[in-house]
């Protein structure tokens, strides 16, 4: 018996340990905030969440799948609701039944009793709330799910489960065929269902049927007793084993039923923040089959809408099948959080959610890497460009055709010709080797590069910029320009009256206050000082 | 097995083992102690203590034990005995607990497993050692006394009654009726296997891989009086094989033949040995069964090595250094000289290793290995280490070699180490001059370990060998010992030289 609500036809595989590149994913795309809207607090569908949305792409069929299921529960919302629950509230108190030894048959069977108890309390739920909402279900998954729990789930079962746990409870009489081992002792023994079954309430005052060879243990024969409670246990043992592990595998159904589910309950509980948000989703299309470089209408970052709480900016990115998109132009024009957009859209609508934007067409991506320009670590022995070379190397280590590769200021940590050079060296590479870019730079002479060199064969967005200079953080079709919009930051710090209060601006946008001894000259220029400064 | 009580792989017919004294005094200083102990780990029940300390005297008894031990390194015997031998261990181990158990069913059951492992292991050791061919006269004359003792009438209708019983015992299959504190025994009658049941009802929830339960083990302790009384009820109920059982394990112990438990014994002697060398041999390391001739004859093996450095733990990373042995005509004595940690010691050692190796019918570390029979190995090796002793372990030096000089005869090695080496340079000249003259004398061979240049040209029946150092860097050791002249001051200057501290160095470099 199985979920199948992630994969038409299997269990999804075993979640594998957060590398460092699925750590930095998590970082640089602010997952957690996505993750943490699906969960609404409870710590499973965290889990899940987070291990679906790491998972690698499944594809697109199945990503249809699961937009489908994912349909019958924006439909739904409160039968979703009820299985996730009924599941997890029969693990919550499975996990608060105690045993005192895996290794004590008597043990095992005590709780295996128990948790069964419960487990098939849970199932008899669930059967009736299939048949009762089946009907209304359209997906593949939830249809061939309610087929399946009817034909498993039948009246014939549960009596027969009662059955056996009455007859298991009352641990006498038992009867255990063996024969003579090893030191004259039994060998195995085989517990044995006896022929007079039928021996019930008022055969019982009957005299019983004696073998005619009988040992009678005594009252005060304290090694009689304990050995017949052993012997009881021996005897019980294939039985008990038997018992626990059925109630092992409906523990592992249930869990996997629990996770899967909840995977869509989490989706619900994203569905229903983002809606509070006023900004519109969308089901994706990812059928194509030539890589995940995207055309999105509308496209918005989640995570800042559900940061902000209301409409946030959004822009329309139209890659038309080319696989490098360079976004470029002023500092805190919108360029990291269009970046962010993008990698989270990506990954809801593989993982078969749905994405922050009004229309979204795309492929499954063979993987999905980041690598944005880290803060500056003190403690750190290795030079910038060498931290960063070998992030890098990690990462072209990894990724395969048809990867998505997102990069943010990469490379800036040298002089723009060096990092230009190494920038096209590596994205010429990559693009070669089918490979999607989107790369955030500032690097002129490696962005200019490409547009000049083959620009059918990238898209190039741009900071809009107003006539009166004030900016709309979206992001338009546009050739880079040969300076950064730091300058503007630069000379509007610089130009200001000296004093005290300066700011300092980095080029990502933050502010810091000066410290006078860190200043340096005023005629840095931004390309290659990496921060335009006030001071003195 | 009547046909030769006295059979032995170890020893051909009329040699008998002699002698521990030497043993004991050359063990720790060719480290050969560590060596044996480490040989038996995990064969401790066999007491092959003795056979270390035992070497052999004579070409023939050397040669009847290296053919032995030629045909156990076949993998068809080898692989003979080792199933002989675990068969055997099952043996003893069933009839030890048998007898210490005192319910007569306990004993008697136990004593018909012994019986039958005992079986099984000759029965299988005399079929399968013929068939993987042995040519050694010790494997072929105890097939032939196998044959011979299976196919006797004793034997075989002793263990055909103990198989027969065996399969009537596991043809018993009763069942136990458990209603509250009463246990019914019966006859089985065929009921159903109910965990079966119970698996086929839950059959449909089946995961992948979920655990497996272990219950704890009970174990084999004496019957309780339940147990016993329950078991007593088993026995009426199937009379008959119990009866067979009675009158096929009495006696079980005299069925055991005393040729054959030797046998167990002393092969694995030979195989305590041959498996503390395969991981060297399969690291790629040589060795080889030395010829052995009497006489004060040549001393030649090629790449050998000390056995007790190569063999120790946590050494496998190191490479481990081959050297040659070489002593011919009128040479009597290698003269060992070099750097401190160069490798002279393990050069000696591995000398004196070869020559007890020989004795014990074994191969020995080498190629090509030709050694005199040597009717005793000598070691004089520093031994005090407090300075305050110094007087007293010169004396007790001297008084030892005086010992050796005293008994060794041409026939005899003599392994010196650093001797002398807590006097004056000259004192120690001279005590090298006298020793070293004795022992040519003699006519005996040795080797001497020696920071003393002089002792290398002090005769002509004494060679000298050099530890080497890297030609490019003369700190580091090769471990290489070859024939070359002694030169000390040539290796100081080079060191020197890497420091900045020669005196051409010194005298061009320093402030004038």
């Amino acid at each position: 018996m199985k979920t199948y609500l992630l994969f038409p036809d299997r269990d999804p595989p075993p979640p594998t340990a957060v590398g460092p590149l699925q750590q930095a994913l998590l970082q640089d795309l602010d997952l957690a905030t996505v993750v943490g809207a699906m969960s609404a607090g409870d710590p499973e569908l965290l889990r899940i969440a987070t291990a679906v949305l790491l998972a690698p792409a499944p594809p697109a069929a199945v990503v249809a799948f699961r937009q489908d299921v994912l349909d019958d529960c924006l439909r739904a919302p409160t039968t979703a609701r009820k299985l996730y629950a009924l599941a997890a509230d029969a693990l919550a108190e499975e996990r608060r039944i105690w045993g005192w030894s895996e290794h004590s048959a008597s043990s095992v069977l005590l709780r295996s009793l128990q948790v069964l108890g419960v487990f098939l309390g849970a199932l008899r739920r669930l059967i009736e709330l299939a048949r009762a909402e089946g009907p209304a279900l359209r997906s593949a998954g939830f249809r061939r799910l309610v087929a399946e729990l009817d034909t498993e789930l039948d009246d014939a079962f549960f009596r027969e489960a009662a059955a056996h746990m009455e007859r298991l409870r009352h641990r006498s009489p038992l009867l255990l065929s063996t024969g003579v081992g090893p030191e004259a002792r039994p060998t195995e023994f085989t517990l044995r269902a006896p022929r007079e079954e039928r021996r019930r309430a008022w055969q019982r005052l009957l005299p019983a049927r004696r073998s005619p060879r009988t040992v009678v243990i005594g009252d005060r024969d304290e090694t009689g007793h304990r050995y017949l409670g052993d012997l009881t246990d021996r005897g019980l043992e294939p039985a008990a084993a038997a018992l626990g592990r059925a109630a092992d595998h409906l523990l592992q159904f249930l869990q996997a039923f629990r996770d899967e589910v909840g995977f869509y309950v989490g989706a619900l509980n994203l569905a229903d923040r983002l809606a509070a948000t006023g900004n519109p989703v969308c089901r994706p299309r990812l059928d194509r089959a030539d890589g995940p470089a995207c055309d999105a209408q509308g496209l918005f970052d989640v995570g800042l809408a559900l940061h902000l709480g209301r409409p946030v900016v959004a822009n329309d990115v139209l890659a038309g099948g080319r696989r490098l998109v360079l976004l470029t132009g002023a500092n805190r024009g919108g360029k990291s959080t269009l970046l962010r957009a993008l990698g989270l859209a990506q990954l809801m609508a593989q993982a078969g959610l749905f994405v922050g934007a009004r229309g979204y067409v795309g492929g499954v991506a063979t993987g999905v890497y980041t690598h944005f320009r880290r803060a500056e670590d003190p403690g750190m022995t290795r030079g910038k460009l060498e931290e960063e070379l070998a992030r890098l190397r990690t990462i072209t280590e990894a990724i395969t055709p048809g990867a998505l590769l997102l990069c943010n200021e990469s490379l800036s940590s040298t002089n723009e010709q060096e990092g230009s050079e190494i920038a096209d060296q590596v994205v010429r590479a990559l693009v070669g080797h089918r490979v999607t870019v989107y790369y955030v730079t500032f690097l002129f002479e490696f962005a200019d590069a490409w547009q000049r060199r083959a620009p059918q064969e990238c898209l190039c967005l741009r900071v809009e910029r107003r006539s009166d200079g004030s900016r709309s953080f979206r992001l338009v079709p546009g050739a880079p320009l040969p300076t950064s919009f730091a300058e503007d930051l630069y000379h509007q710090i610089w130009d200001a009256p000296p004093g005290p209060g300066a700011i300092r601006v980095d080029r990502d946008g933050s502010r810091r206050s000066p410290s006078g001894a860190s200043f340096r000259a005023p005629t840095a220029s931004p390309a290659e000082g990496g921060a335009a400064e006030g001071g003195p | 097995m009547s046909v030769h009580p006295a059979f032995s792989v170890l020893w051909p017919p009329g040699v008998v083992p002699s002698g521990h004294e030497e043993a004991d005094a050359i063990f720790p200083d060719l480290n050969l102690g560590v060596l044996f102990e480490a040989a038996l780990v995990g064969r401790e029940r066999y007491d092959l203590r003795p056979f270390f300390s035992e070497p052999l005297a004579s070409v023939e008894a050397i040669v009847y034990r290296q053919e032995v031990a030629r045909d156990l390194e076949g993998p068809g015997v080898r692989e003979a005995i080792d199933r002989f031998a675990a068969a055997m261990a099952d043996a003893h181990a069933e009839r030890e607990r048998a007898e210490q158990r005192t319910y007569r069913y306990q004993r008697l059951v136990g004593a018909l497993a012994a019986l039958l492992h005992y079986g099984d292991a000759v029965e299988a050791l005399a079929r399968a050692l013929p068939a993987a061919g042995p040519r050694s006269a010790g494997l072929r004359a105890l097939g032939v006394d196998l044959a011979a003792y299976v196919a006797g009438p004793e034997f075989r209708s002793r263990l055909d009654t103990a198989r027969a019983v065996d399969g009537e015992l596991s043809g018993v299959a009763y069942a136990l009726r458990i209603d509250g504190t009463r246990i019914g025994v019966e006859p089985f009658a065929g009921e159903a296997d109910y965990s079966v049941e119970v698996e086929r009802t839950f059959a449909r929830f089946r995961q992948h891989g979920t655990k497996e339960y272990r219950f704890r083990s009970h174990g084999f302790d004496e019957f309780n009086h339940v147990e016993e009384e329950i078991f007593d009820h088993v026995v009426t109920l199937f009379p008959a094989p119990f009866a067979h059982l009675e009158t096929v394990a009495a006696g079980v112990a005299d069925f055991f033949d005393p040729v054959v438990l030797r046998f167990e014994r002393e092969v694995q002697f030979l195989l305590s040995y041959l498996d503390l060398i395969a991981p060297l041999r399969a690291a790629g390391l040589g060795f080889a069964y030395p010829e052995v001739t009497p006489g004060p004859s040549e001393i030649s093996v090629g790449a050998t090595f000390d056995l007790a450095l190569a063999g120790s733990a946590g050494r496998h990373d190191a490479p481990v250094v081959a050297n040659e042995v070489r002593l011919s005509g009128p040479e009597r004595v290698l003269v060992v000289t070099g750097p401190n940690q160069g490798g002279k010691t393990t050069f000696a050692r591995s000398v004196g290793q070869l020559c007890y190796l020989a004795r014990l019918g074994v191969p020995v570390p080498g190629e090509e290995a030709r050694l005199p029979l040597c009717d005793r190995v000598f070691t004089l090796f520093d031994r005090a280490e407090r300075p305050e002793e110094l007087q007293g372990k010169l004396e007790e030096e001297l008084h030892r070699a005086r010992e050796i000089l005293r008994r060794a005869t041409p026939a005899s090695v003599i392994v010196l180490n650093e001797s002398f080496s807590s006097t004056s340079l000259s004192d120690a000249v001279f005590l090298g001059r006298k020793v070293l003259g004795a022992i040519i004398e003699r006519g005996a061979r040795a080797v001497y370990v020696t920071f003393a240049d002089e002792l290398a040209t002090v005769d002509p029946a004494a060679v000298s060998v050099v530890a080497q150092v890297r030609p490019d860097d003369p700190t580091v050791r090769t471990f290489r010992v070859i024939r070359a002249a002694a030169d000390g001051r040539a290796f100081a200057t080079a060191i020197a030289a890497k420091y900045g501290l020669s005196y051409a160095q010194l005298a061009a470099g320093l402030p004038s």
